[in-house]
């Protein structure tokens, strides 16, 4: 058997040797990769600098599958020599060894800029998993971080770091960002939206010198100009790591010259990826790795036929809601070929959305699209075959209307990438579904990975799916409003991975900037239970009850609802809510369905005064939190009482009230199963039994009549109250807004809901409690604002400074 | 240009929380003023659906959603957006300088209701 030896283990030579083992003849594989790590997703390092991936989920090869196909793996060994005469490559560690093949796949390297400093402690470069790793150990909030670089990568390593918590600046030597794939105008949408994610962009700048004594301190530009810096990261571009192809006497320009069949000048020494050059390009993207992969992997198995003509470049920034994708060649005229080309642009400044296409000789030569990047595919295909579209003319920016919803990929031939992140084409999906019954996204995802690098491709899956798929399996995803186009799940994860504290933030980076009354109350609550409470409160989002922590009625006036826990009060607590229905003339004094009393017909001026006069904590009976629990007599007085349902309801009140939930939450604590506080159709109910509670969720008397489900039976009313503040915390982090626990609990099933609270494992359910410890531990009565008002005219209607008739 | 008399000086810029509205009654009218950010605007604080308090709804953009029933308005036109009937609320002139919001009381103007639907 001829042997391979194939230096460099990253995803181009990766990428090719797959191709190469479904070929015939078979070789004896040996690969060296200088990196410990086995084959992994470079494109994915961003999203795990950006927290939306963990290292460990960009493998792409795991160390079993070497050992399956009968590869041996030799991790954290440079090869520093070639012999092409004698055929072998000689490693860091001494060691020599023989091919009758060689493949070099050594990929680039970033570029250093010749300045005093690089060498500081603290100066990183953004290419490998080391780098990741080494930033994330040092990004945290506080650090002022400078990215120099405002490419792709650059922008990408910024805004991770930012989301890390640094106080980041991108400087960039050009008037434009992205100036290989922008023009002004896109660029300057793009600053834009960078500057909103709170970053600052310097552009024009050259950095001089980087300062610091041995640790990095700052920047200096050519001006003079300073900032400080406690972490620089350069992303100044790549360079062909073309050594090796040099000490093996091949030809060398940039990178190593290949022809179209991917052969070097040496016919036993072939190589691929970013350390070559083809027809005078260096690439630095992924997709023409896939496509000069196999065409290498025949070459090189003799089958020599197919050849490699290059490469439409494309660039897409994976930056989360900032949408930027480039393709070919956007300048407009250009001398060098004398070509007169013709621009044909779309700008919307208020939704920022720009789009640019370039047209030469009826055809497609360059795109810019910043702000709606979800046409790429298209462009992409008329780039790629050279698509005359004289006839398209006046649709140019604007997607033909399809009624017909397959019709996207039925346009596409098989061999059409879907997915240029991992290279996979749409016939390869196709296949997996008939060969592998996949029927859902997840399925695809697992079996083929497409759509799992940085997921524009995932609208073209479903369409695939939905067209091919005998028992395709929509996703339910429901948005929230027509002010994002993200699901509940979605918008959560971004939250939490995107680190966003205010409601504003979300808005203006993933939204529409305005929001609307359906989405800013949504987001006010998920920002609140996802933080714990720690996010920033922004009242303006919120609905007008939840501003002044009362119920507004018919007329402009609000209700007024005291906690009475567990429906217990006393002769003191009643007198004063006597003399407070007296002195503000309360129009109406009504005992509530919950064991409470409302006071109705209040002055929004008059709040915080009833409040102070009340002298009891704000039931909350205006907004979507925990309401009451109401409770029987009980063992105290009831003959039949077998469970002490009032010291069960009064404690469950205490321990979740001054939460906030996706929908109102009301409880019932019941001393024996005669039911007469009605806990059986409460979302949360508490039912006592001889020697132990039955506890109950997803009940309803509303508009919805539903008996509740039994969650679990347990025999102390400590387990009882666990197990509802488990069943608590998990709708409070898993319902939609507004959704209420009836519908929740049926769209989970109660199975599963069991199975994530009372019977999850213990770490689990640890987890669950702490993080609503953590948000009670900030939760405070709403009521004391009246004290200390979130403004100062929170309750108050203003006087006028002059009187407009004197 | 409106006569520097008919301004009235209703209150400090910082009275009116971004993105949120505060009701003044002015001789008989009642006033929502709202702080947008970059300027004020300034409506009738009756929702003409069933008298809601239109300073106490949410701002979506340069429109506001009233509180009772989600009638929704324009600020800068007073038009009703998206409803099914057509309906309006009045408009003023609002300004702010050296940080205190004027409301031009007589300058107030309601759409054409043709133009409203």
């Amino acid at each position: 058997m001829q042997r391979l030896v194939v230096v460099g283990n990253g995803m181009a030579g990766m990428a090719c040797v797959e191709q190469i083992l479904k070929h015939a003849p078979k070789f004896e594989i040996t690969i060296f990769g200088n990196e410990t790590h086995t084959n992994y997703n470079r494109i994915l390092l961003s999203a795990v600098l950006a927290g939306e991936k963990s290292l460990d989920d960009v493998t792409l090869h795991p160390i079993d599958w070497y050992r399956e196909k009968g590869i041996a793996l030799r991790l954290g060994v440079g090869i520093v020599d070639v012999d092409a005469c004698a055929k072998t490559v000689t490693g860091d560690d001494g060691s020599v060894t023989g091919f009758d093949k060689l493949l070099l796949a050594t990929g680039s390297s970033p570029v250093i800029p010749q300045i005093a400093g690089v060498n500081n402690d603290g100066v990183f470069t953004f290419r490998n998993m080391e780098d990741a790793r080494a930033l994330l150990e040092r990004s945290r909030p506080g650090i002022k971080a400078v990215v120099i670089g405002g490419g792709l990568l650059g922008l990408e390593a910024a805004r991770g770091l930012q989301v890390q918590g640094c106080d980041v600046t991108v400087v960039h030597l050009m008037d434009t960002l992205m100036e290989r794939q922008l023009d002004t105008a896109g660029g300057t949408y793009l600053i834009r939206k960078m500057e909103r994610l709170g970053m600052r962009v310097l552009l024009h700048r050259r950095t001089r010198t980087i300062l610091g004594e041995g640790r990095v301190e700052g920047v200096e530009f050519d001006d003079g100009d300073r900032i400080p810096a406690d972490l620089v990261v350069i992303a100044a571009g790549i360079r062909p790591n073309a050594e090796l192809g040099r000490r093996a006497g091949l030809t060398v320009n940039r990178g190593i010259v290949v022809n179209d069949y991917m052969e070097t000048s040496h016919p036993d020494v072939f190589a691929v990826g970013e350390c070559v050059e083809h027809r005078h390009v260096c690439y630095g993207l992924v997709a023409p790795l896939f496509e000069q992969g196999k065409v290498l992997a025949a070459t090189i198995t003799g089958n020599r036929g197919p050849v490699y003509e290059g490469t439409v470049e494309a660039a897409k920034l994976k930056i989360m809601g900032v949408d930027v994708f480039s393709a070919g060649d956007f300048r407009e005229a250009s001398p060098d070929d004398g070509i007169e080309a013709e621009a044909v642009r779309y700008e919307d400044s208020a939704l920022e959305i720009y789009k640019k296409v370039v047209l030469a000789g009826g055809k497609l030569r360059g795109v810019i699209l910043v702000g709606d990047t979800s046409d790429s595919h298209r462009y992409m295909d008329w780039l790629r075959n050279g698509v005359d579209v004289t006839r398209k003319r006046r649709r140019l920016l604007f997607p033909e209307p399809v009624e017909d919803a397959g019709f996207d990929v039925a346009q596409m031939s098989d061999s059409e990438t879907i997915c240029g992140c991992l290279g996979v084409s749409k016939g390869d999906i196709i296949q997996a579904i008939h060969t592998r019954g996949v029927n859902t996204m997840a399925q695809l995802k697992e079996s083929t990975r497409a759509s799992t690098g940085c997921g524009s491709c995932t609208n073209l899956c479903e369409q695939l799916l939905r067209a091919v798929a005998p028992e395709f399996q929509e996703e339910t995803k429901t948005t929230l409003c027509a002010c994002f186009p993200f699901s509940y799940e979605q918008l959560r994860e971004i939250l939490l991975s995107q680190k966003l504290k205010s409601v504003q933030e979300v808005l203006n980076v993933y939204g529409n900037r305005k929001g609307c009354e359906v989405c800013k109350p949504a987001l006010s609550y998920m920002l609140d239970m996802v933080w714990c409470g720690e996010h920033e409160e922004d009242r303006s989002a919120r609905f007008i009850n939840d501003r002044v922590h009362a119920n507004i009625q018919r007329d402009g006036t609000f209700s007024v609802v005291p906690r009475i826990r567990g429906g217990v009060t006393s002769p003191d607590e009643l007198r004063r809510i006597a003399d407070v229905a007296e002195k503000y003339s309360v129009r109406m004094v009504k005992i509530t369905g919950s064991q409470r009393i409302d006071l109705l017909g209040v002055k929004k001026s008059d709040l915080p005064k009833i409040w102070a006069d009340l002298g009891m904590p704000s039931g909350q009976a205006y907004t979507k939190g925990v309401r009451m629990v109401k409770t029987c007599v009980g063992t105290e007085f009831c003959r039949f009482g077998v469970q002490d349902s009032v010291g069960a309801g009064i404690e469950l009140e205490r321990r979740l009230e001054n939460l906030y939930t996706p929908h109102k939450v009301k409880m019932g604590a019941v001393g024996c199963p005669r039911n007469c506080a009605e806990a059986t159709v409460k979302d949360i109910g508490l039912v006592g039994q001889e020697g132990s509670w039955q506890v109950v969720v997803g009940g309803a008397a509303g508009k919805n009549v539903r008996k509740a489900d039994l969650l679990i039976t347990v025999e102390t009313t400590e387990a009882a109250i666990e197990a509802a503040e488990l069943f608590f915390q998990y709708y409070r982090e898993n319902a939609n807004y507004l959704e209420r626990t009836y519908d929740f609990v049926e769209r989970m099933g109660i199975e599963k809901v069991r199975k994530e609270t009372v019977y999850a494992t213990q770490p689990e359910r640890l987890k669950l409690l702490d993080r609503l410890q953590r948000s009670k531990a900030l939760a405070k009565d709403a009521w004391l604002e009246r004290e200390t008002p979130v403004h100062p005219t929170q309750f108050i209607q203003i006087e006028p400074m002059e009187n407009v008739f004197a | 240009m409106i006569p520097e008399n008919k301004w009235t000086r209703i209150t400090t810029a910082e009275s009116v929380p971004l993105r949120e509205g505060r009701a003044v009654r002015l001789g008989g009218v009642e006033i929502a003023i709202f702080n947008l950010g970059d300027r004020v605007l300034a409506i009738e604080n009756r929702c003409p659906h069933q008298g809601g308090p239109l300073c106490d709804g949410i701002v979506s953009g340069t429109t506001v959603v009233c509180p009772l029933h989600g009638w929704r308005f324009d600020l800068e036109s007073g038009a009703a957006v998206r409803s099914s009937l057509p309906a309006c609320v009045t408009v003023f002139p609002a300004r702010v300088e050296d940080g205190i919001i004027s409301v031009n009381i007589a300058g107030g103007s309601r759409i054409e209701m043709e133009d409203a639907a």
